[in-house]
């Protein structure tokens, strides 16, 4: 591509009379200090409670998903740690059935809701817009609409542990069990209404990451040249867009057979049973998909930075990458394996379901290879990084086992079946995750994580996580069910049981460590300066932490690694971070051309603004009022959704949206 | 020696222009999304008309004489938008009140038939999966027709009050593609609740 190319705005010259839709970006350079004394003052959030309510920076929004999402780690981890206890014996009762079935609903309710998907919400959230050069997300408000309504559903949902009411049918709530007949408390109404209302605040986020990815780039970023953690988070995210629907409507549908007679899943009413493991698996196939493509992003950007090369065969994996969210929308039916669906239906979900290790597999070589063919470094987040590929493959290879009918109906509800999902969610999630921490921390807090205590860190979760689950693969194939309180002594699970109590809390002792790490460093940690890691990408070419505008001026980018292209040599042309467009005549950012990145549109971005946290707490009232039968509540709840919609949405002339009205002394063109 | 590039513009629009800007792409995250959703509901009629025995369809020959007009009056509505959208991109407010404002009518009048519609059922939410997914489904349209009437009802307000531009009018664009989206999939739901019983499916 030449320079041309780029610069070109595709508009042609514009006539005077139309002056104010148009203009010529000023070009300027990074370090001009009295544009980056306006960009400040243009950028800042007030201090206070009004801007900490009000703030609409990605970045702030971001720490908060993140730091949110590691509360709920940590409670899912000490509700986990009180079941380990539970079945550290035989026989034991710590815990009664009753209790036992509510926390592990909630722990998996915990861990799949809030915290898998919104840590990487967090992180993406955070650094979107500097991997892709640019100054916000595309929807500011929208995207502290995402997270307050995160946090409230997070609060509405634990209204019902706290009180004893928890979800207690697992975190895939099967009818008929979950229906008033069998199930009569609140429990499965917090928990119905609790994620209907979570999954606005999923969709929010899904169109957000969506369009920023589409619109919101440095010039030059084409889609040939985006992170794989963008892929990863784009893919994750067009998935959630079209298959949160069907998980909210499941539980919409649930709601009003519990509490107004219909009769959806009642088989006396001609319902079915199975139209809830449908509407929830096609949810929740893709979602699991959707947990972990942007972590195995984190990988594909995080191994390379380490390995000190580009990740090997980028097109292949930014293309597995979509392949595998494709083939994952066809594969829900494999939870059902065991439900009695017809042998064709079978073998079409059984092979969708083993083809689609393929793409997988491409991720895996392509990592391999780097590593092969790098220099690695091994700091803290490159272990992380690299055990995550061994993880990967020990679930990916029993996912691929009960990919098979005849294997899956062996292993259906067992053990084995809760040391995949493990694998799985913690290997995929969590160790990347971690170790993006590592890798990111200082540029967020502008402080490393101490390295020393992150060799034991990882160490110590490492070898516990194995200790801990993969004994639990032999429980299953010795036919221990999943989802019981306790075993006999004589059925020979006793010492296993033992060793993965005793696995899961070194685990626990790991990623204490970690949270400490996290705690200690933020204060105390070594300064990091920009770019601490020689990284290649955007985000390491502006100061740690980033001023509030993210760039002084808008990049330019003429490669895959914008600061790798010295070393790499790879190309005559340079991408510029250093001078570019100062977009300084209000709070602008930049749209280009969704494909090739091309300069189309200068955006007139939001201010600080309460709308979005008095929509979240409108809607929340308005949840509450539902589940409470309080309708006069919920009316309260609905007017102020909509008297915040309103404000929201009223045209602006800051924004552009209407015309200035004429007595401001500028008439139509 | 290496060559740095530097993106210069000579011209960019600024803020939304016509209807193109960002909103309106947000504008089709949330149709592709609220398809889906539309999409779920259909797909649990038509899983519930297969794994019922016949007799599932409560009424096996629905009643065309309100629907089938109310669905070509949505449909009218659609154009009356369009005409209105068009008179806001052509400069002329006579065009856009007067199409804006009978889009809001023919929807307000879909609206008030389809409650009638319901009232004349003989049977309730309560009486079968049928009957529960027909009134949630016609429900969750009869939700978004009002949040469509709120938009057109904005708009003309707006419209009114001189806020728009043939350039500036990303919003009415917005509203008027989220109304054309509310019939479009009307017509999704009038062939599954309406039209496929005739054909036998679920009877």
């Amino acid at each position: 591509m030449s320079p041309a190319d780029i610069a070109l705005p595709g508009e042609g010259p514009v006539p005077d009379t139309e002056t104010r839709l148009a203009r010529r970006p000023r070009i300027a350079q990074a370090d001009d200090p009295a544009l980056l004394r306006k960009l400040e003052k243009t950028w800042e959030t007030k201090p206070g409670l009004y801007g900490w309510l009000a703030t609409v920076d990605h970045k702030e929004i971001g720490k908060r998903y993140i730091v949110t999402a590691f509360v709920m780690l940590a409670v899912g981890g000490l509700e986990a740690a009180l079941m380990r206890l539970q079945l550290a014996g035989p026989n034991r009762h710590l815990l009664t059935p009753e209790q036992y079935n509510e926390l592990f609903s909630t722990h998996g309710m915990t861990m799949i809701f809030l915290y898998a998907l919104p840590v990487l919400s967090g992180f993406s959230n955070y650094f979107f817009p500097l991997w892709l050069g640019a100054r916000d997300m595309a929807f500011p408000r929208m995207n502290a609409l995402s997270y307050w309504i995160y946090l409230l559903a997070a609060a509405f949902l634990y209204a019902g542990p706290l009180t004893g009411a928890g979800p207690n049918d697992g975190w895939f709530n099967y009818v008929p069990y979950a229906e008033r007949a069998y199930n009569p408390g609140i429990n499965q109404d917090i928990y119905s209404l609790g994620l209907v209302f979570l999954g606005i605040s999923t969709s929010v986020g899904a169109a957000n990451f969506l369009v920023t990815a589409a619109k919101c780039r440095a010039p030059g970023m084409s889609i040939n040249r985006l992170p794989i953690m963008v892929w990863g988070t784009v893919t994750a995210n067009a998935a959630n867009l079209v298959v949160v629907p069907a998980v909210s409507l499941a539980f919409f549908l649930l709601w009003l057979d519990r509490n107004f007679g219909t009769s959806f899943f009642d088989v006396a009413g001609g319902g079915q049973p199975l139209l809830w493991q449908h509407l929830f698996w096609l949810f929740g196939h893709p979602w699991v998909y959707a947990i972990v493509l942007p972590a195995m992003g984190m990988v594909s950007d995080g191994l390379p930075t380490f390995s000190r090369t580009p990740l090997a065969a980028y097109t292949l994996v930014a293309l597995s990458t979509v392949a595998t969210m494709l083939i994952g929308f066809g594969v829900w039916v494999h939870h059902m394996f065991a439900t009695g669906l017809p042998g064709l239906g079978l073998a079409f979900f059984s092979g969708a379901s083993i083809i689609i290790t393929i793409p997988s597999a491409v991720a895996v070589f392509a990592w391999l290879a780097t590593i092969w063919l790098g220099r690695p470094v091994y700091t803290t987040a490159f272990l992380f990084f690299a055990s995550m590929i061994l993880l990967f493959v020990i679930g990916g290879v029993s996912g691929f086992m009960t990919a098979s009918v005849p294997v899956d109906w062996q292993l259906t509800d067992t053990y084995f079946i809760v040391a995949h999902i493990h694998y799985v969610l913690i290997g995929i999630n969590v160790f990347p995750v971690c170790g993006a921490t590592y890798m990111w921390f200082p540029k967020i807090t502008g402080r490393l994580m101490d390295e020393r205590l992150g060799r034991w860190n990882f160490w110590i979760m490492f070898i516990g996580f194995n200790i801990a689950f993969l004994p639990m693969h032999l429980l299953g194939l010795f036919g221990m069910p999943r989802r019981v309180y306790t075993y006999g002594a004589g059925m020979g699970f006793s010492t296993l049981n033992l060793i993965v109590t005793l696995g899961s809390y070194l685990f626990a002792i790991g990623v204490a460590l970690f949270f400490w790490n996290v705690f200690k460093s933020w204060r105390h940690g070594e300064k990091a300066g920009p770019d601490p890691w020689q990284g290649p990408t955007l985000e390491w070419a502006i100061p740690s932490p980033p001023p509030p505008y993210n760039f002084a001026v808008i990049p330019t980018v003429a490669s895959r690694h914008p600061l790798w292209e010295d070393d790499l040599g790879e190309d005559e042309h340079r991408s510029s971070i250093e001078e570019g467009m100062a977009l300084d005549q209000g709070k602008e950012a930049l749209a280009v051309s969704i494909l090739d990145a091309e300069p189309e549109r200068i955006l007139k971005m939001p201010e600080d603004t309460l709308a979005p946290f008095s929509l979240a707490v409108a809607a929340a009232v308005l949840f509450v009022g539902l589940l409470l039968h309080l309708w006069w509540l919920a009316g309260l709840g609905a007017v102020g959704t909509v008297l915040a919609l309103a404000a929201w949405n009223w045209p602006r002339r800051k924004l552009l949206e209407r015309e200035p009205a004429p007595h401001e002394g500028i008439g139509h063109g | 020696m290496a060559e740095r590039i530097v993106s210069r513009p000579d011209s960019l629009q600024i803020g939304p222009v016509r209807g193109r800007g960002i909103g309106w792409n947000g504008m089709v995250m949330l149709i592709a999304s609220e398809a889906a959703l539309f999409g779920y509901l259909l797909f649990s009629y038509y899983f519930l008309a297969v794994s019922n025995p016949a007799g599932w369809v409560i009424e096996s020959r629905p009643s065309l004489t309100l629907a089938l007009p109310n669905t070509l009056l949505l449909l009218a509505s659609s154009v009356a938008a369009w005409w209105g959208d068009d008179g806001v991109r052509k400069d002329r407010p006579g065009q856009a009140l007067g199409g804006l404002g009978l889009a809001f009518v023919m929807g307000l009048a879909f609206a008030v038939v389809q409650v009638f519609e319901w009232k004349a059922k003989t049977f309730g939410p309560d009486a079968s999966s049928y009957a529960s997914l027909y009134f949630l489904t016609t429900g969750f349209h009869m939700a978004h027709v009002v949040v469509g009437l709120v938009i057109l009802a904005s708009l003309w307000l707006w419209v009114g009050r001189g806020f728009f531009s043939p350039l500036r009018s990303l919003p009415v664009s917005n509203g008027v593609v989220y109304w054309h989206f509310v019939d479009a999939v009307w017509l999704a739901v009038f062939a599954t609740y309406y039209l496929t019983p005739y054909l036998g499916l679920g009877r």
